[in-house]
């Protein structure tokens, strides 16, 4: 009898504890990490869940959300594409996440996008991509062709009299459509097709022995050339080892990437690709309080002063601060409540202006071509003198010229084609 | 007449006499300082009008401040607002100032500010510099400069290059200049100097000379000299076709010494064996990891490190190949699928303990000096000088591993047991042991590949996974067992992928080899050179 109630009450104790564990447990808002932390892509996205970490943890630090603290839950999925999203649906089923920040590819966008539509979650997308694309359930953080691509066009084009186009990229769907855009861009301001060459290679190309050669070529019939690339991930580093050892310099063929920042150069000997350029909406060589206190506090979270800050990180922050204002705004962690409440909201950005969701789930952003330096840094050549509203549709393709996004009720369609009055793709 | 109004009367006349010579040590000072302060402005406009202050004043320092702007290491203060140049701004070594020559020890940072160029002053400094290197008395740098011209040659540069070709007595700078020369001199010429720049066009095959005929052509309407360029285009096309074919062979022939690299070591375990291993690639990435760590071990000595990397990627491979062996491969002999399957194991776990030391990213491997460069055969055809290093590398290996199957005793036991191995164990041959020993030559060789795959590509744990495929391509179209079929195989592929790159592009002509070697091994199932004997073992 006495063996019997002891056995009762040890389970009637450890029941308890159980259930205020579990109530503690359930007193913090969980935030999802997609980033691959290995595999071709790790080069570049490692940097970006440790962004998260540091953002999350400096939250908390201000009390969270809510009057609740944030937790951080990362998965790594290893640059395998429909891996992306079976961890999207892991975070979202399984993690009960109420949003996540992640990707960095297009094909693993496109992966998740059906997962995070169908279970109606949030996904804060950071990278630069195509456009094309507009979903109620993705906010885009990163640049979209009119705010990178076009405007590295211009500077080629107008400061440093570029005649003929290289368009080298990876072989996936964003280099494919920024090329497609770019290329009809170029063709309508009157650049013949003899002077576009474009060229495709498979992720983690290593022989670039005759592709550059044929760059070389093509660059030394008296008319200025340059390089647009589109290539991803760590492909580039013997790519611009290549470039290095067959002396292309960047005064003769300048290369703009639109993939390559300060984390991808970090692991490179940056003295012969002095010059050479890149597109992006920030630099972390811009001069600005907030960005000089983000590499403050990003150095003292890493531990480590050698560590560099890069144009996807300022996306997450701004995305980071965006949900957090949006969610004080609903008062809830609801997706749908607050995919309503981010239309409009404004934080501060990392280059001295502000950020503002738009209605088409763009952000409007300042356009930076800089230069690369011998210490892997940019510097700045050129950049618009005020923001530039990311457009999802192209106006330079002809399937989506006379499509718009808008979020906003009444109209809540991602696709709607003004010529016609018809709403189309994800409808609302 | 007082005193003082002699006085001052004298010092007058002595300030005017001084006048003049201080004017011009003025002159040149404020030439200096003018150009000093827009130097200093963020503006890339004002960098640029300084850049020409100096070039047409010929200021003393022109020379030397252009070369630092070229090379980062022109600084300003910004306390004192004067020009710094700085060699290396890590070390305590000072900053010296380039006005007075004063050194000043660097105490803050922060204290100075690289002064930058951006792409288009880069052009302007190296035409500035290409038009002061004519009259350098080195050599290279003489040549280096005609050859810069050649793309801008108007009548000031023509009148440059003329009264310097006067001067030269250098053959092969005097060949250039005359390019420079025709070029210059092509569009307004009269029919009879225009056939002779033809000529002397024609026979050159700087690309700056064939863009010159061509816009020749376009322009001109005398019918004979149109025909005559045209015709000079030709020849010139011919010939760089024909260098463009020996570029594309140099090029086939380093990744196929890559391919040839990677697959001997399969060529050898698969060959004398029959093991499938799937993890050879991995043992690839570790010879690459073992560079790695020695370049570490020894940072101020990049190129020994590597040196030193050969053996010891050789021995960590084959010791991993070695416990391989006999850890599990031993137990599974006579059942491939099982190997496959075991090894493919083990290349994962391998992977994974990778990840696990090092980290998921991929790791820098330096190259050294005496590996990078071009050398320059002609102006269309120059040969990386690291991918010359690795074709030679590869053909001491191969020819390395020929000599100890050939010539030593493990060589002879080797040969014997992969052609008849009850017979060998008949004649004494302890075949367990060379099995072992079999598995970790072709281990060890597999590091060594890494070790030259390290200079090649990035390093990380998914190296191995990007030449496991190529290195199997390589053996079975080789012919299983035979080393001269590895080496035919890995480079007529290499050549094969580079041949067809340029209009197939990178994706489709991998495709195509390999549906080639399918189709090839229909026809021959053994391969180009299959091993020979009664009881060989297909």
């Amino acid at each position: 009898m006495r063996m019997k109630k002891l056995a009762a009450g040890v389970a009637l104790g450890l029941g308890a504890s159980m259930l205020s564990f579990g109530a503690l447990a359930a007193d913090t808002i969980k935030v999802g990490v997609l980033h691959s932390l290995s595999g071709t892509m790790a080069i570049s996205e490692t940097t970006l869940k440790d962004t998260m970490l540091m953002l999350i943890d400096e939250q908390n630090k201000k009390g969270g959300l809510l009057g609740k603290q944030l937790e951080a839950v990362v998965v790594d999925p290893a640059s395998n594409w429909p891996l992306f999203a079976e961890k999207a649906r892991e975070l979202i089923e399984k993690d009960k996440v109420s949003a996540v920040f992640g990707c960095w590819t297009s094909v693993s966008r496109k992966s998740v996008l059906p997962v995070f539509e169908e279970l109606n979650s949030i996904l804060f997308y950071p990278v630069q991509y195509e456009g094309e694309e507009s979903s109620k359930n993705v906010f885009y953080t990163g640049a979209a062709p009119n705010q990178q691509a076009v405007p590295a066009v211009d500077y080629l084009k107008n400061e440093l009299g570029v005649e003929r186009w290289v368009l080298a990229g990876t072989d996936y769907v964003y280099p494919r459509t920024t090329n497609k855009i770019l290329e009809a861009y170029l063709k309508s301001m009157g650049v013949a097709e003899a002077d576009i060459m474009i060229n495709y290679t498979p992720f983690g190309h290593s022989d670039w022995q005759s592709i550059v050669s044929d760059i070389k070529k093509f660059g030394s019939e008296g008319k200025k050339t340059a390089v647009v690339s589109t290539i991803n991930g760590d492909a580039n580093v013997p790519f611009y080892k290549e470039l290095g050892a067959q002396g292309v310099s960047a005064d003769q063929i300048p290369v703009v990437a639109f993939s390559v920042g300060e984390e991808e150069l970090a692991g490179i000997d940056t003295t012969p690709l002095v010059g050479h350029l890149a597109a992006w909406n920030y630099f972390m060589s811009v001069d600005s309080e907030q960005n000089d206190e983000f590499i403050e506090s990003w150095h003292k979270f890493i531990k480590n002063e050698d560590r560099v800050t890069n144009d996807p990180m300022e996306a997450h922050y701004i995305g980071f601060n965006m949900w957090i204002e949006a969610v004080k705004k609903a008062g809830t962690t609801d997706p749908s409540a607050v995919q309503d409440a981010l239309i409009g909201v404004a934080v501060p950005n990392l280059t001295g202006g502000y950020a503002t969701m738009m209605p088409n789930h763009h952000i409007a952003k300042p356009v930076l071509i800089g230069e690369i330096q011998d210490d892997g840094q940019f510097a700045v050549v050129s950049s618009t003198p005020g923001t530039v509203v990311g457009d999802a549709w192209s106006d330079y393709l002809e399937g989506s010229k006379d499509i718009v996004s808008d979020w906003r009720a009444p109209l809540s369609c991602g696709n709607y084609n003004v010529k016609t009055g018809k709403c189309s793709g994800q409808n609302f | 007449m007082t005193v003082r109004t002699f006085g001052a009367l004298c010092l007058l006349s002595l300030l005017l006499l001084l006048a003049p010579l201080h004017a011009m040590a003025a002159g040149e000072e404020e030439v200096y300082s003018q150009a000093a302060e827009l130097l200093m402005s963020r503006g890339f406009d004002e960098k640029g009008q300084a850049i020409r202050l100096l070039a047409e004043n010929d200021h003393p320092q022109t020379q030397l401040i252009l070369t630092l702007l070229m090379d980062s290491r022109l600084y300003y203060n910004k306390d004192d607002d004067r020009l710094y140049r700085i060699d290396d701004y890590d070390t305590d070594k000072p900053a010296i100032e380039i006005a007075s020559g004063d050194r000043v020890v660097i105490e803050k940072k922060r204290d100075f500010k690289k002064i930058t160029l951006n792409n288009q002053l880069r052009s302007q400094v190296r035409q500035i510099r290409a038009e002061m290197g004519l009259k350098s008395p080195d050599l290279s740098r003489r040549l280096a400069a005609v050859r810069a011209m050649l793309g801008g040659m108007d009548s000031d540069t023509l009148a440059l290059v003329r009264k310097a070709y006067a001067e030269e007595k250098n053959s092969e700078i005097r060949e250039v200049m005359q390019v420079a020369i025709a070029i210059g001199e092509l569009p307004e010429a009269d029919e009879a100097r225009a056939r002779d720049a033809i000529d002397t066009l024609a026979g050159s095959l700087e690309p700056d000379a064939r863009n010159a005929l061509t816009q020749f052509a376009a322009a001109t309407d005398n019918q004979a000299l149109k025909s005559a360029a045209e015709k000079a285009l030709t020849s010139i096309e011919q010939r760089a076709n024909f260098y463009g074919g020996i570029e594309t062979l140099y090029f086939g022939l380093s990744l196929g010494s890559v391919l040839v690299l990677a697959g001997i070591g399969l060529a050898i375990t698969f060959g004398v064996m029959g093991v499938i291993n799937m993890a050879h690639g991995e043992l690839i990435m570790l010879g690459a990891y073992t560079t790695y760590v020695i370049q570490q071990l020894m940072p101020s000595h990049i190129g020994l490190s590597l040196i030193v990397a050969i053996p010891c990627a050789f021995l960590v491979s084959a010791l991993v190949g070695i416990a391989i062996e006999r850890g599990v491969i031993r137990f599974l002999y006579g059942r491939p699928l099982e190997t496959l399957l075991a090894t493919f194991g083990i290349s994962l776990v391998l992977q994974q303990t990778v990840r696990s030391i090092f980290s998921p990213l991929n790791r820098s491997v330096a190259t050294p000096e005496w590996m990078s460069g071009l050398i320059q055969i002609n102006p269309v055809l120059s040969l990386t000088t690291s991918r010359l290093y690795i074709i030679l590398f590869c053909l001491m290996v191969f020819f390395a591993l020929l000599l100890v199957l050939k010539r030593t005793s493990l060589g002879l036991q080797v040969r014997a047991v992969s052609q008849n191995r009850a017979m060998a164990r008949a004649m004494g041959v302890r075949s367990e042991w060379v099995d072992a020993l079999t598995f970790g030559l072709g281990s060890g060789v597999a590091g060594v590949a890494g070790v030259a795959l390290s200079q090649l590509t990035n390093v990380g744990p998914n190296l191995g996974q990007a030449y496991i495929i190529d290195s199997f391509m390589v053996v079975v179209f080789g012919g299983v067992g035979n080393l001269w079929g590895t080496l035919v195989a890995g480079l007529s592929l290499g050549v094969a992928n580079k041949v067809l790159e340029p209009w197939a592009g990178a994706v489709l002509a991998k495709i195509l080899v390999l549906v080639f070697i399918i189709l090839f091994i229909q026809k021959r199932p053994r391969g180009l050179f299959p091993q020979r004997g009664r009881a060989a073992e297909g």
